[in-house]
């Protein structure tokens, strides 16, 4: 093997050439809306904008921080539901994963019926609107917490984590006279750690990434707003004119910025937490994903 | 009439039986069964902590499935459940009536075929490519980079998109510069444009995180195989011809087929955010039909419908595709 290491050849030079073009389409539109996002408005309305900004300004961040109390909002609103919804989540599903990892639990069977079954089928858009409205979530904050606190894909990845913790553990807290919830929250809990990170992480994805709930449930409750729907109305506002994004920049309000400017702001606000927590995301995600194949 | 005897003879090994009869019967012989309340009442804790979902479930899961009933019925909200109209098939008549209903399903199965087509392409040629990248730390690192846009919202990609794509936009200035075009092309305003946007978006996103699996089998691809073929004198184009993709044969098929049977659940984000009145003909795919006529007209029968609809398509495809799998199974040869 190591010989072959030094033998480079042709092949391996456009393979090379070719992931450097990949990784170059992957980051070049992250890089290009940064840019744009740190640059006057009026000036990126002439184009010619790409990884560097011509006229740097802090305009656009400010309009969002500063002078704009709705775009404030949604960002807390952002913050907000990921973090609750995160939480709950994970206590939901870790709950629910540890009875049915239980296989003496009364219930195993039944509880664990009724949860595959929701991976298979699912209601659709319409009853499941309807149930909302029945419910009175409609404009509520917990139209984003409720509808998607479990998902059985989750509380299965976490089930077959806690089937490899060894039963004796459980079975000497048992004997200390511990009960099922003192065993939960002082033993499993702390044992899968790991896996609730994992699941932790992919709520908090989803959760941060949610925009279609907003845009149907919530849209009418201005206090509700969060970044991701902010962002999407200021595409459809761009998308009616036919995607021409050239007739939008000729609106240039005060303070130097527009909507097209501030939605690349946005973009980049909306994109940062993602990057915070990748290290972590894609160390962890593997596993949940070979777990997930493994059971499916 | 033996299945009803055993079910008595059963019932008399019933713990919930048992104790209503008294402590004086013999213990049951299968110490599984026995004590059925006596363990459930142990078992206080963890049946707390799964009640509150077990609810969860009925409601946010078990009652939308029972809304399909809305589909045969002139559902009116200010109405209970079951004082509504039944009016039988007739929202499954008028869908099949409806043009636009033909239109959103053509778009729907185009965009679903040509995303199953380049999709599983890109991935597979993406996980081959690098798998024979040398360097490997810049492997690593083109891999970790290659999934990031998978984690950004639709929204954000999106406006990536439209962004790259806009009148001054990067693709078109680089068209312009080389000479392929003499004046910026309006991509989001061309409506025979649009399934192919949509195609190229999904590619750009997803290729990367798609190409894990494929990545993670030819992992798995002995050692000895390359060995035996380079001694017998076979390129690197060869070995990645007659090996590598030999051995993930089984992985593609199973993949396929499982997209395959999703090919009518191909989501409505990507439509909804990249699409504008001007190629809203294309971008019209069934749940977004089915969002316009069922929440936007109010015709929330009809919108369940269509929903019905595309469940029953769904669980066709899988069928087919499960029989067609057996066949290639029993086929297969390596």
């Amino acid at each position: 093997m190591k010989k072959d290491f030094k033998k480079w050849t042709f092949f391996d030079i456009v393979l090379v050439l070719f992931m450097v073009f990949v990784l170059i389409i992957t980051l070049y539109p992250f890089l290009n809306i940064l840019a744009i996002s740190l640059n006057n408005a009026v000036d990126t309305a002439k184009g010619g904008i790409h990884i560097w900004p011509r006229e740097f300004t802090f305009a656009n961040y400010k309009e969002i921080f500063g002078s704009n109390d709705r775009l404030l909002q949604a960002f807390f609103m952002s913050v907000l539901r990921t973090v609750v919804g995160t939480v709950t989540g994970v206590i939901a599903s870790t709950m629910l994963a540890y009875t049915l990892s239980r296989r003496d639990f009364v219930f195993n069977k039944q509880v664990g019926f009724l949860l595959v079954i929701t991976m298979f089928v699912s209601g659709g858009l319409i009853p499941e609107y309807m149930l909302i409205r029945h419910l009175g979530l409609i404009n509520e904050f917990a139209v984003y917490i409720l509808p998607m606190l479990i998902s059985a894909f989750n509380v299965i990845i976490i089930r077959s984590f806690m089937d490899n913790i060894p039963p004796a553990l459980e079975e000497s807290a048992k004997i200390d006279g511990a009960n099922d919830f003192t065993i939960f929250w002082r033993i499993i809990v702390p044992l899968c750690l790991p896996v609730i990170a994992t699941i932790a992480l992919f709520l908090a994805v989803g959760q941060w990434n949610s925009w279609f709930d907003t845009y149907l449930y919530a849209r009418s409750n201005e206090n509700l707003t969060t970044l991701q729907f902010e962002l999407m109305k200021i595409l459809d506002n761009a998308n009616i004119s036919g995607g021409d994004v050239t007739s939008q920049n000729a609106q240039v309000i005060a303070d130097q910025t527009n909507p097209q400017s501030i939605k690349m702001a946005i973009t980049i606000i909306a994109t940062v937490p993602i990057l915070l927590v990748y290290p972590f995301l894609q160390k962890y995600f593997v596993t949940g994903l070979t777990l997930g194949a493994v059971k499916s | 009439m033996g299945k009803s005897i055993s079910e008595v003879s059963g019932q008399s090994n019933n713990p919930l039986f048992k104790n209503q009869v008294g402590m004086n019967k013999k213990p049951p012989i299968n110490p599984k069964k026995k004590g059925f309340w006596k363990r459930a009442s142990r078992q206080k804790a963890l049946i707390l902590m799964s009640f509150p979902f077990v609810i969860w479930l009925i409601v946010f899961k078990y009652i939308p499935i029972g809304g399909w009933l809305m589909a045969f019925q002139d559902y009116k909200p200010q109405f209970g459940m079951f004082d509504q109209e039944w009016v039988g098939l007739q929202h499954f008549k008028d869908l099949f009536q409806e043009p636009m209903f033909y239109q959103a399903l053509e778009n729907t199965l185009g965009m679903g075929i040509l995303g199953l087509v380049f999709g599983t392409l890109s991935a597979i040629t993406f996980a081959l490519l690098l798998n024979e990248v040398r360097l490997i730390t810049f492997k690593k690192l083109t891999q970790t980079i290659s999934y990031l846009p998978h984690f950004v919202s639709w929204v954000i990609g999106a406006n990536i998109v439209i962004t790259m794509l806009a009148q001054e936009g990067v693709i078109n200035n680089i068209l312009v510069g080389l000479g392929l075009i003499d004046s910026p092309i309006g991509f989001m305003s061309n409506p025979d444009l649009f399934w192919g946007i949509v195609t190229v978006a999904d590619v750009w996103k997803e290729t990367g995180w798609n190409a894990i699996i494929y990545l993670a089998a030819m992992a798995g691809v002995d050692p000895q195989l390359y060995e035996a073929a380079k001694v017998d004198g076979a390129s690197r184009l060869r070995q990645m011809w007659h090996i590598t993709l030999p051995s993930i044969r089984p992985v593609i098929i199973v993949l396929l087929i499982l997209s395959i049977g999703n090919l009518i659940n191909i989501g409505f984000e990507k439509q909804m955010l990249l699409g504008n009145n001007v190629v809203a003909d294309k971008a019209l795919v069934i749940d977004l039909y089915a969002l316009d006529y069922g929440i936007g007209m109010f015709r929330y029968s009809f919108g369940t419908a269509i929903g019905i609809f595309k469940s029953v398509i769904s669980v066709i495809l899988i069928l087919i595709c499960n029989q067609f799998a057996k066949k290639i199974g029993e086929g297969r040869v390596f």
